[in-house]
C-alpha cells in the first residue's frame, strides 16, 4: 500500500497512474467526534478506485460534510484514510491537499480574493509553483470551467453560478487526482446546473459528490453512497440505490416528484469525458 | 467617505499606471507638503496647481473630489473650535470677551487645514485612479507586512457580503414587524450585533478551511511583481520633483 510520497510538491499525473492497484481513497472505520462530543462518523469504510464518481448522499446532519474534511486532514478522526496510497496524517498533509481538490458549497468561502485571477493563483503559488507555471495552470483551469479572460474581475462581480464554477477552477488549478465537491449544484438555476454538470462530466478524475440533488448522481456517477447518522448503510451502483424507493425513504430521501431516471446508457455516458 | 478602489471604468494614464508609482508618488507628495512652512503660502498654491494637473490629467470631475474631500471638515472644524480658546502669543486678529484668535492662531488653522487638504486630495487622486486589488498588490509589493495586506484584501472582499447579511437580518426583523421606538426593543438589535459577529466568525472559519485545502501554510505571495515602464517612472519623477523644488526653493528662502 505504501507509495514513496513524491520529492517535490508537483507529481505528474503519470507518476500517480503508474501504481493503479492503490485505490483513490481508502478508509477504514473512521470514526469522529465533535470536540463537544457530538459524534459524526461512527466507522466508515470506503474504498474508491480510480476514475469512480461516487455519490454520497443522506439526510441533513448525516456526517457527509464532516466526512469531506476528513479527506484532505482537515479534520482528522481515528481510523485510517489514504489517497492514492498516502496515509492523511500531518507529514503529508501537503501532498494530500494538492491531491484532493475540496470544492465547498459556498463559493464566498473559497473566492476569497481581489481577483478571479489571484484566487485561482492561491493554490499553485501555494505549492511553490514559478510564476510562469502558475499563469499557466490559472489559464488552463479557467479554460475548464468556461472562464477564460475573467482573471481581472473582482468575485464580487461575478453570478453565483459563475462563482461556483470559479470555486471549482481554483482547485483544479492545483491539477488533483481527486474532486471533492459539496453540494455543487445547490442554489443554481436550472441553466447554470446544466452548465457546471457538463463540465464536472467532462473532468478526468475520480469525484465524490456530496448531494441532496439525486438527479445530479444519476448525472454524474456510477456509484451512489448512502451516509445516514455516520454510518454508511447503502452503497451500489446509482441506479439500484436511488430507483429503491423502501431504501430511500428509510433515509429520508427521495427522488424529485415525477422524476424519471435516464436510461443507464445515457447516464453513464454524461459522465464520461470525450 | 473615500473608497480606495471607487476607480470606475475611464482607462487613461493615470489609471494606468503601476500601483507602486502612485503609493510612493503621492504619499511622498504628502510629506513634503506636511513638513513645508506655513508662511510660504505661494508654495501652498503650486502644491495645489500640481494636483490640478493630476486630476486633469486623470479626468476626475472636480464634483467627484470635492465631495470626497469633505472627510476632512470636521478635523479642521474641530482646531478651528479650539483655536479661540488657547492663547498663542501674537497679534489679536479679533476678540470677543475672553475669546480671542490671534495671528499665530490662525496661521495654526491655515496650517492644518492647507496641509490637511493637500494631502487628502492626494489620497483621493490615488484612490479615483487605482482599483482597490491594484492597490492591495501595490502595497504587497512595496513590503507592507502581509498581516496589513491581507487584512486589507479580505475587508474589501467580505465588507459588501456583510452589509447584505445585515440588510438581510434587518429585514427579517423588519418582517415580523420589529421597528424599535422604545429602549424596551434595542435588545434584539443587540442581539442582531451578536448573530453578525458569530456569522462573520463562522465565515472567517469556513475561509481559512478553504485557504488550508489549497495548501495554504502561513505565507503566499499574490502576485508576481512587475516591471515599470517608463511612463511609471515619468510619473514618479514629475510627482516627486515637482514637489521636491517647490520644498527646496522654500528651503532656500526662495520668493
Amino acid at each position: 500500500m505504501s507509495r514513496a510520497v513524491s520529492s517535490g510538491p508537483v507529481a505528474t499525473l503519470h507518476a500517480v497512474s503508474a501504481d493503479t492497484d492503490v485505490p483513490a481513497v481508502l478508509v477504514q472505520g473512521l470514526t469522529f467526534a465533535y470536540p463537544d462530543g457530538t459524534e459524526v462518523l461512527r466507522g466508515i469504510d470506503l474504498v474508491v478506485q480510480r476514475g469512480e464518481s461516487v455519490a454520497l448522499v443522506g439526510p441533513n446532519g448525516a456526517g457527509k460534510s464532516t466526512f469531506l474534511l476528513h479527506l484532505n486532514g482537515i479534520l482528522q478522526g481515528s481510523g485510517r484514510i489514504s489517497i492514492f496510497g498516502l496515509a492523511v496524517e500531518t507529514k503529508n498533509l501537503r501532498e494530500v491537499r494538492r491531491r484532493v481538490g475540496l470544492v465547498f458549497q459556498d463559493p464566498e468561502d473559497q473566492l476569497f480574493l481581489g481577483t478571479v485571477g489571484q484566487d485561482v493563483a492561491f493554490g499553485p503559488a501555494n505549492l511553490g509553483l514559478n510564476e510562469e507555471e502558475v499563469s499557466l495552470r490559472v489559464e488552463e483551469a479557467l479554460e475548464a470551467v468556461g472562464m477564460l479572460g475573467s482573471e481581472e474581475k473582482c468575485s464580487h462581480h461575478l453570478s453565483f453560478g459563475q462563482k461556483k464554477r470559479v470555486a471549482v477552477a481554483t482547485v483544479l488549478s492545483m491539477r488533483p487526482d481527486l474532486l471533492a465537491l459539496d453540494e455543487p449544484t445547490s442554489n443554481l438555476d436550472p441553466k447554470s446546473r446544466r452548465r457546471l454538470v457538463q463540465i464536472l462530466a467532462a473532468l478526468p478524475v475520480t469525484k465524490i459528490v456530496v448531494t441532496h440533488d439525486l438527479p445530479l448522481a444519476f448525472e454524474l456517477c456510477e456509484r451512489t453512497v448512502i451516509l445516514d447518522g455516520g454510518r454508511i448503510v447503502a452503497d451500489g451502483p446509482t441506479e439500484q440505490i436511488l430507483l429503491d424507493e423502501r431504501l430511500l425513504a428509510m433515509h429520508d430521501l427521495e427522488l424529485p416528484y415525477r422524476f424519471a431516471p435516464p436510461t443507464s446508457h445515457s447516464c453513464r455516458a454524461s459522465s464520461r469525458p470525450g | 467617505m473615500t473608497v480606495p478602489g471607487s476607480a470606475v471604468g475611464g482607462l487613461n494614464l493615470l489609471h494606468r499606471l503601476d500601483a507602486r508609482v502612485k503609493i510612493v508618488g503621492l504619499v511622498g507628495f504628502a510629506v513634503v507638503v506636511v513638513t513645508t512652512p506655513p508662511q510660504a503660502a505661494w508654495a501652498f498654491v503650486l502644491y495645489a496647481l500640481t494636483l490640478v494637473f493630476l486630476a486633469a490629467l486623470a479626468r476626475l470631475s472636480p464634483l467627484a473630489v470635492g465631495k470626497r474631500l469633505l472627510v476632512i471638515v470636521p478635523f479642521v472644524v474641530v482646531v478651528a473650535i479650539f483655536l479661540p480658546f488657547f492663547h498663542p502669543e501674537g497679534r489679536v486678529l479679533v476678540e470677543w470677551g475672553p475669546l480671542r484668535v490671534t495671528d499665530r492662531g490662525a496661521l495654526i488653522f491655515w496650517n492644518t487645514a492647507a496641509k490637511a487638504v493637500l494631502s487628502t486630495w492626494g489620497m483621493i487622486i490615488l484612490g479615483l485612479t487605482t482599483s482597490f486589488p491594484e492597490l492591495v498588490n501595490g502595497l504587497s509589493d512595496l513590503r507592507m507586512p502581509r498581516v496589513f495586506v491581507l487584512t486589507l484584501s479580505f475587508m474589501h472582499r467580505y465588507s459588501r457580503l456583510f452589509l447584505e447579511e445585515s440588510q438581510s437580518m434587518r429585514r427579517a426583523m423588519a418582517s415580523r414587524n420589529y421597528n424599535p421606538r422604545w429602549l424596551g426593543q434595542v435588545p434584539a438589535l443587540g442581539k442582531m450585533l451578536g448573530a453578525l459577529f458569530l456569522r462573520s466568525y463562522s465565515r472567517g472559519e469556513r475561509v481559512y478551511v478553504a485557504m488550508v485545502s489549497r495548501g495554504y501554510e502561513g505565507t503566499f505571495a499574490l502576485n508576481g511583481r512587475r516591471r515599470l515602464r517608463a511612463t511609471d517612472l515619468a510619473f514618479a519623477v514629475f510627482i516627486l520633483g515637482a514637489a521636491a523644488v517647490i520644498r527646496i526653493v522654500v528651503a532656500a528662502g526662495g520668493f
